[in-house]
């Protein structure tokens, strides 16, 4: 399974959709996915990825980790794959 | 003053899912203590436990809940939505800005520090869940309790170890005695059954490794157990203007500190916890029929309740009974007085007094009638339920038949 698949299913869970419902352009809380949901999804990206994530909750967007909708959230792991299994 | 009664009750412990299966169980002198069964437990020295069996998390509650809902929440849950059905109660507007949850637990979620620690030290792993610290908080119950049933008043935990539950129950009673709240969901639980907190106990060296039985002169010690016991707490005329079904009623309280020793138990501050209880609740001795003692089964605690006992009552000592039921459903530490409470409602509102079982010796330093393994019938009015604390923390509660 590609990166880009595996996010989307772990997103998925977290909504409680079907990995079909979950575009490239959806925010996470246009998934209904709340601040709890975010950190459980990133615990979760983390795990499957054995990378470490930088997101602070309480300056989401002051970290490198752009969460903006699931392409860049996408995106930023591929980064973070790239950089941390080198 | 208002007066309090009690309109709800809710169980999960290892005598049953239910009050029903758990009065029962009672009734018949049932012993839900067994062989322990979870992770490492070859490696611990006590391995047994009143533990609660073919209780699934899965189906009960969702994925998000489950993630967040420790065993103890779990328990708490399962019981409150009990106590609340049965009192008939929703909440809503005034009412629910007004009546809050007080809880007793010993130690919160102690099986997820215990999976978490196991992760991070025995493992070797460096990221936990995210949801560790709002799972293992001892409010974590009460909370959940609160966000279910939308109580919006006076709500938090009370750790005072054995006692705890006990404690948050006087809290909850003052609440409604004093008109500060209407209803109060009072109670508490405890989650134990795990290798790090059973270690623990082992630790201490005051536990039995065959059986729980209170004031028997063979008695070796204490086995816990692990559950919740939740009621409602409830102003009498607010549940009589709607006609609801009493259990019994509430009639006093009183909490006492050793001040002594941080693990032997007074016997001044056993007595003064019950005669401060029959005074708060203008009794006199001979009027309470039944004590559901504290009765833990180390050699420490029944000989020094039952000297307290015989102090506070005097030759009326000779004629009241006076059980543990810990010998049928281990000590559940900070939810042990709560569902303890289960067995003075059983002796007031059915008129059966709950057994002492696994009684095979008696001791002469606990020479009263602690109704050895059989249930009896007997009318009682006025009943105790004692919980005495490491910490030399007292609380007694003191109730009245309807």
């Amino acid at each position: 399974m590609s990166v880009k698949d595996k996010v989307i299913e772990i997103i998925a869970e977290q909504a409680v959709l079907e990995p079909g419902d979950v575009t490239m352009d959806s925010s996470l809380e246009d998934l209904g996915i709340d601040s709890l949901g975010l950190v459980e999804s990133i615990f979760a990206i983390e795990e499957e990825f054995d990378i470490s994530v930088p997101f602070n909750a309480n300056e989401p967007t002051e970290s490198d980790f752009d969460i903006t909708n699931v392409q860049s959230i996408i995106t930023g792991i591929e980064a973070l794959i790239t950089a941390q299994k080198a | 003053m208002h007066r309090v009664v009690i309109t709800g009750a809710g169980t999960v412990n290892a005598l049953g899912h239910d009050v029903p299966e758990t009065l029962e169980a009672m009734r018949e002198g049932r012993c839900g203590i067994g062989e322990l069964e979870f992770q490492d437990v070859d490696r611990l020295a006590v391995k047994i436990g009143g533990q609660v069996r073919g209780f699934e998390a899965e189906g009960r509650y969702n994925r998000q809940q489950m993630s967040l809902y420790d065993r103890f929440t779990q328990f708490t849950l399962a019981a409150a939505k009990e106590a609340i059905a049965q009192s008939g109660l929703t909440f809503s507007g005034d009412e629910a800005a007004r009546s809050g949850v007080i809880l007793g637990t010993a130690a919160g979620g102690v099986s997820t520090w215990d999976q978490n620690y196991r992760l991070v030290y025995e493992e070797g792993k460096n990221r936990v869940h995210p949801f560790v610290v709002p799972k293992l908080m001892n409010n974590a119950a009460a909370s959940h309790v609160s966000m279910e049933f939308n109580l919006k008043g006076p709500s938090f935990t009370v750790a005072t170890a054995c006692a705890s539950s006990n404690h948050a129950m006087a809290q909850a009673f003052q609440m409604v005695r004093s008109g500060m709240a209407p209803v109060m969901i009072t109670g508490g639980s405890e989650s134990m059954l795990c290798f790090g907190g059973v270690k623990a106990w082992e630790g201490l060296r005051v536990m039995s490794k065959d059986a729980c039985r209170p004031f028997s002169a063979n008695r070796n010690g204490m086995v816990q157990g692990e559950g919740a016991g939740i009621f409602v707490f409830e102003e009498y005329e607010h549940a009589r203007a709607r006609g609801a079904d009493i259990l019994c009623e509430v009639i006093g309280f009183a909490m006492s500190s050793d001040a002594s020793d941080i693990v032997m138990p007074s016997k001044n501050g056993a007595a003064r916890a019950m005669s401060g209880a029959l005074a708060d609740a203008k009794v006199d001795r001979s009027d309470v029929c039944y004590i559901n003692a504290h009765g833990t089964g180390t050699a420490a605690n029944d000989k020094t309740e039952c000297a307290a006992v015989a102090d506070v009552f005097g030759p009326h000592a000779d004629s009241l009974m006076i059980s543990s039921t810990k010998s049928m459903h281990g000590h559940l530490i900070g939810g042990t007085g709560a569902v303890e409470l289960l067995a003075c409602i059983m002796a007031l509102r059915d008129g059966v007094i709950a057994p002492t079982i696994g009684y095979e010796e008696p001791d002469p330093e606990c020479a009263l009638d602690v109704v050895p393994n059989e249930a009896r019938e007997a009318k009682v009015n006025v009943a105790i339920s004692n919980a005495f604390a490491f910490g030399g923390m007292n609380a007694v509660i003191a109730l009245r038949r309807m």
